[in-house]
């Protein structure tokens, strides 16, 4: 019995000793909505790398993780949206370099809505989808929603407009688009991750509308994709720039992003002018300064090569976890331009990113 | 014609039975009342049985958690530091809490008294993400990260008022008698309070450090930015531990039907804790009694 | 003679007490520090008094905040919500303490514990899925039909019936807040000496009338403050409520209609706002919870000490 003991305490604290010495873990902070993939990405990084590096990524809200970034608590910080202009001059002042907006993944959001005896998908106009949520639209049969569906026979059930309550990106992409294709939205309630909503009832996160949605007949809301096929929520098809009404689905959503992209990455593309493309797709990014040495949380080199080297594998070999997992994964020019964003990264003067990157 | 008595006898008869009508009616609406007040917990606990007892197995206390689409993961990680952040904000809240409890029922003159009590309920109807801001403040920044000690402080922030007035209300149970005969002994008034009167009030005062620990044990968002979360076994409280709270959080919320399971699961855990706490404080109570 | 004992033994320990208690002041000064700190970019443009009272809530095209919606909701749900559960656990603390057998006693003791321990985002799954479905079909659609064709000026107070909104919020917050009535008004009753009891049961009297005469009214205090301490547990209630409430500002607030708390805003927003005036707002908003919350205990205080003094004059 004895000597048991003596056996575990001596493997657990050989154990300790070799886990201390060579363990680096990589702490990251943000969104909500990619923590199921980032929740992959870590736990297949931890077994490539036999322990090594260990990857903590916690959902806190892209405006969390936007301000962790800032106080420097984290390796690197995730959200839903780019940087805004004024954050990105803060970091420039406030640290003398600037901040990275690595896209990695991509998400899209679709109208769901809760209509019993209507089988097949129905179709939206961008501003038909305005003008429910500005509560012009008010009954299902409304002429304007018939029009779309000519071959749907609508129920004349009064429309419950399900918003999300809380703060977040996919309300952010969702009145994006709509302020892209509504002159009255733009003006009257604009893009922002909370909005004055002008009718409705909130819920609060993805599976608040959703469960919103599922429970009242009638209802129309707005979630991720994957929430929607989660949950099995019919959702709509959106009329895009093309004039043709497109299926958000995983070929759909890469095709969004075969626009041309701006070398920092940060543009919307919703509405985009791709012809195969979903209308109202996002990308979703990873911040790093793009000196890591002025990042407190980052505290040797070997933290900072760790961190390089994970987000490399990410936009690369992690890319094909993506679509298992209902994001959509990254075409070769936005992965391009996501290394080439990499590879600027530099940590105490050393261009770190261009050694590992190979650019 | 009855006589006067009969008619007045007849009367005293009726009137009695109003009051046994009232009676019943009473005792019933009292009945009545009674179920109502746990018609609802009864209902959320079905529920949450019905959820997530499928997931409850021996991997879910052996195991850490697994990403979405794999099966056989636990929640080991978040049970270990649930019982980790949490008992330290206990051990932090403990001497605060039990002090000014003590203050407040054994010096019931004290000047500071009004204001203490004003104070501590204030800060009960905080809600408890902005203790978790305050240990951010407080704790993260200065400490430069994230760890399951910060987690601590903002739970042993929360819990420190609750301990406060649930002390008080205890100790405020305790015949005065006691007190009397021990001050009659010669005992300074001090060993009076640690030898006479918390004794006695064992049991109540366990009854309220349980109520603030399971109050603490189901709070999610003072954890946000202090304990953060780690989806490994994490046993170092300076570096960012997983709690059930946070995990039941992140797993409600995400679209993915074993994940919800596990919430649910990680829901029942918490209950099961906080039962067994519970009577494991009523047993120890108990016994030198 | 000498002294049995000196004094410096209690003084060191009334100290020690005292510096140890000083921490929860401290604690409650750093708290509304911060908020203040946090929350005075907001505070200095829109001034007190235009915050508190502001009703337009846009962090996007206006860039104003006025938090008056969130504290009207604050105070009607959760002064709702105490009316509501008020009956209900004071039936079960006299249940608890003087009728129930003792192994039923502490059945519903440990209830109430582990009511306290629910976590507050389970009571608001269940809300979703479960109770405001129930409610809307059972309650308020019947119930609007109704007033459609018997009452039509109801209407407009009852408000659309989704199912998400004031009704459904000021009942789970009711059922949570059970415990903390029923606890105090328990142990009050329990405290009532055994004589009252004895003496009105010797006089006859019925089981109830001995509880309307002999004892509610010593327990008075101790229910009194069991109900002020539910309602500042309700006044911070956040997750359960966030999630059935349907987190509208717009005023006026409807019967069945969405409405939105002081928590449930705070909770709502604070994890996504970028924005500095906004988190700013959203602090203040914290800011001026912390001053109702006081508000509310200090009514609490008031009304005790008055109660004390008149169970005082009965004994």
């Amino acid at each position: 019995m004895r000597r048991l003991t003596a056996t575990v305490l001596g493997a657990l604290a050989l154990a300790a000793s070799a886990w201390a010495q060579s363990t680096i873990t990589l702490v990251g902070a943000g969104a909500t909505f990619p923590y199921p993939l980032m929740a992959k990405y870590a736990d297949e990084y931890t077994r490539l790398t036999g322990g090594k590096v260990r990857i903590n990524y916690q959902s806190i809200g892209s405006g969390g993780g936007i301000r962790q970034f800032l106080e420097q608590t984290v390796h690197f910080g995730a959200s839903d949206a780019p940087l805004s202009d004024q954050v990105m001059k803060d970091v420039k002042t406030r640290f003398k370099t600037n901040a990275l907006n690595i896209a990695y993944a991509l998400g899209a959001v679709v109208p769901v809505y809760n209509l019993p005896g209507v089988r097949e998908p129905l179709r939206f106009t961008g501003p038909v989808l305005a003008d429910i949520y500005l509560g012009k639209i008010k009954t299902w049969n409304d002429p304007a929603l018939q029009a779309l569906n000519p071959n749907v026979k609508l129920p004349p059930l009064p429309i419950t407009v399900v918003h999300r309550s809380d703060g977040s990106g996919t309300t952010y992409v969702w009145v994006d688009y709509l302020s892209k294709v509504s002159p009255e939205w733009a003006s009257k309630v604009g893009r922002g991750t909370s909005v004055q909503w002008p009718v409705g009832v909130g819920g609060k996160g993805n599976e608040g509308v959703a469960g919103v949605v599922k429970q009242t007949p009638g209802a129309i809301g707005y979630v991720e994709v994957t929430y929607a096929k989660q949950n099995n929520l019919s959702y709509g098809a959106v009329q895009n720039k093309s004039g043709r009404f497109i299926l958000a689905d995983l070929a759909s959503i890469k095709a969004a992003a075969n626009v041309p992209l701006p070398g920092d990455m940060r543009v919307s593309i919703t509405d985009t002018a791709a012809p195969d493309g979903y209308p109202i797709a996002s990308f979703t990014y990873l911040l790093l300064y793009e000196d890591l040495s002025v990042n407190k949380a980052v505290k040797s080199e070997a933290e900072a090569r760790a961190l390089v080297e994970f987000v490399k594998w990410i936009l690369t070999d992690g890319q094909k976890y993506n679509e298992p997992l209902t994001y959509g994964a990254l075409d070769s020019v936005p992965q391009q331009r996501a290394l080439a964003l990499l590879s600027r990264v530099t940590y105490q003067g050393k261009p770190i990113g261009k050694e590992i990157t190979g650019r | 014609m009855l006589p006067a008595g009969n008619l007045r006898s007849l009367e005293k008869n009726l009137a009695l039975r109003a009051r046994y009508r009232k009676e019943r009616f009473m005792m019933a609406l009292v009945g009545l009342g009674t179920g109502l007040a746990f018609l609802i917990l009864l209902l959320v606990l079905a529920y949450a049985l019905s959820q997530g007892a499928g997931a409850l197995n021996l991997d879910f206390f052996l195991k850490d958690m697994r990403p979405p689409g794999e099966t056989g993961g636990g929640l080991r990680q978040a049970i270990v530091g649930t019982l980790i952040v949490d008992g330290l904000g206990l051990l932090i809240a403990l001497p605060f809490g039990l002090a000014a409890g003590i203050l407040l029922a054994e010096y019931p003159d004290h000047p500071v008294n009004p204001y203490l009590r004003l104070l501590s309920d204030t800060l009960n109807g905080m809600p408890a993400i902005l203790f978790g801001l305050l240990a951010f403040i407080l704790i993260v920044k200065p400490m430069g990260g994230f760890s399951g000690l910060s987690g601590a402080f903002a739970l042993g922030f929360l819990m420190i008022p609750i301990l406060a007035r649930s002390t008080e209300g205890v100790l405020a149970l305790v015949p005065k008698e006691i007190r009397e005969a021990g001050l009659a002994l010669g005992l300074p008034r001090w060993r009076v309070i640690l030898s006479l009167v918390l004794p006695t009030a064992r049991a109540g005062l366990i009854t309220g450090v349980l109520l603030a620990f399971a109050r603490a044990a189901g709070e999610a968002a003072p954890l946000l930015f202090t304990a953060f979360g780690s989806p490994l076994l994490e046993l170092n409280p300076l570096k960012p531990m997983d709690t059930l709270p946070l995990r039941l959080f992140a797993f409600a919320i995400s679209p993915y039907e074993d994940w919800h399971r596990q919430a649910w699961a990680a829901g029942l855990v918490l209950f099961g804790l906080i039962t067994l706490t519970s009577l494991l404080a009523r047993w120890a109570s108990r016994r030198r009694f | 003679m000498k002294r049995l004992y000196t004094h410096s033994g209690d003084r060191i320990f009334a100290w020690a007490l005292l510096l140890l208690a000083l921490g929860v002041v401290v604690l409650a000064l750093l708290m509304a520090y911060e908020l203040y700190q946090g929350g005075s970019l907001a505070l200095k443009r829109f001034g007190l008094l235009g915050f508190a009272l502001g009703r337009e809530w846009d962090p996007v095209i206006q860039k104003s905040f006025g938090a008056w919606p969130y504290i009207l909701g604050t105070v009607i749900v959760s002064l709702s919500a105490l009316l509501l559960s008020f009956f209900p656990a004071l039936a079960a603390a006299i249940f608890a303490a003087e009728y129930a057998p003792r192994w039923l006693a502490q059945v519903i003791n440990f209830l109430l514990d582990l009511m306290a321990a629910v976590p507050s985002v389970v009571y608001g799954l269940w809300g979703i899925f479960v109770l405001a479905p129930w409610i809307r079909d059972q309650v308020q659609l019947p119930l609007y039909m109704w007033a459609a064709e018997h009452a039509p000026w109801l209407v407009p107070i009852l408000g659309v019936p989704t199912g998400y909104g004031l009704m459904t919020a000021v009942l789970i917050l009711a059922s949570m807040i059970v415990p903390y009535t029923a606890a105090l008004a328990r142990d009050a009753i329990a405290l009532v000496p055994k004589e009252h009891r004895e003496a009105a049961y010797a006089l006859g009297a019925t089981r109830w009338e001995v509880m309307r005469m002999a004892i509610l009214p010593l327990a008075r205090g101790g229910i009194i403050a069991g109900a002020f301490l539910a309602l500042a547990r309700a006044v911070g209630e956040t997750m359960a409520v966030t999630m059935v409430i349907g987190n509208s500002h717009k005023l006026p607030y409807t019967l069945f209609g969405g409405a939105a708390t002081m928590p449930s805003v705070i909770a709502n927003e604070f994890t996504e706002a970028v924005e500095d005036l906004h988190l700013s707002a959203l602090i203040a908003v914290g800011f001026l919870l912390f001053w109702v919350s006081m508000a509310v205990n200090f009514a609490a205080a008031y009304v005790l000490r008055r109660q004390e003094r008149l169970v005082k004059g009965v004994l």
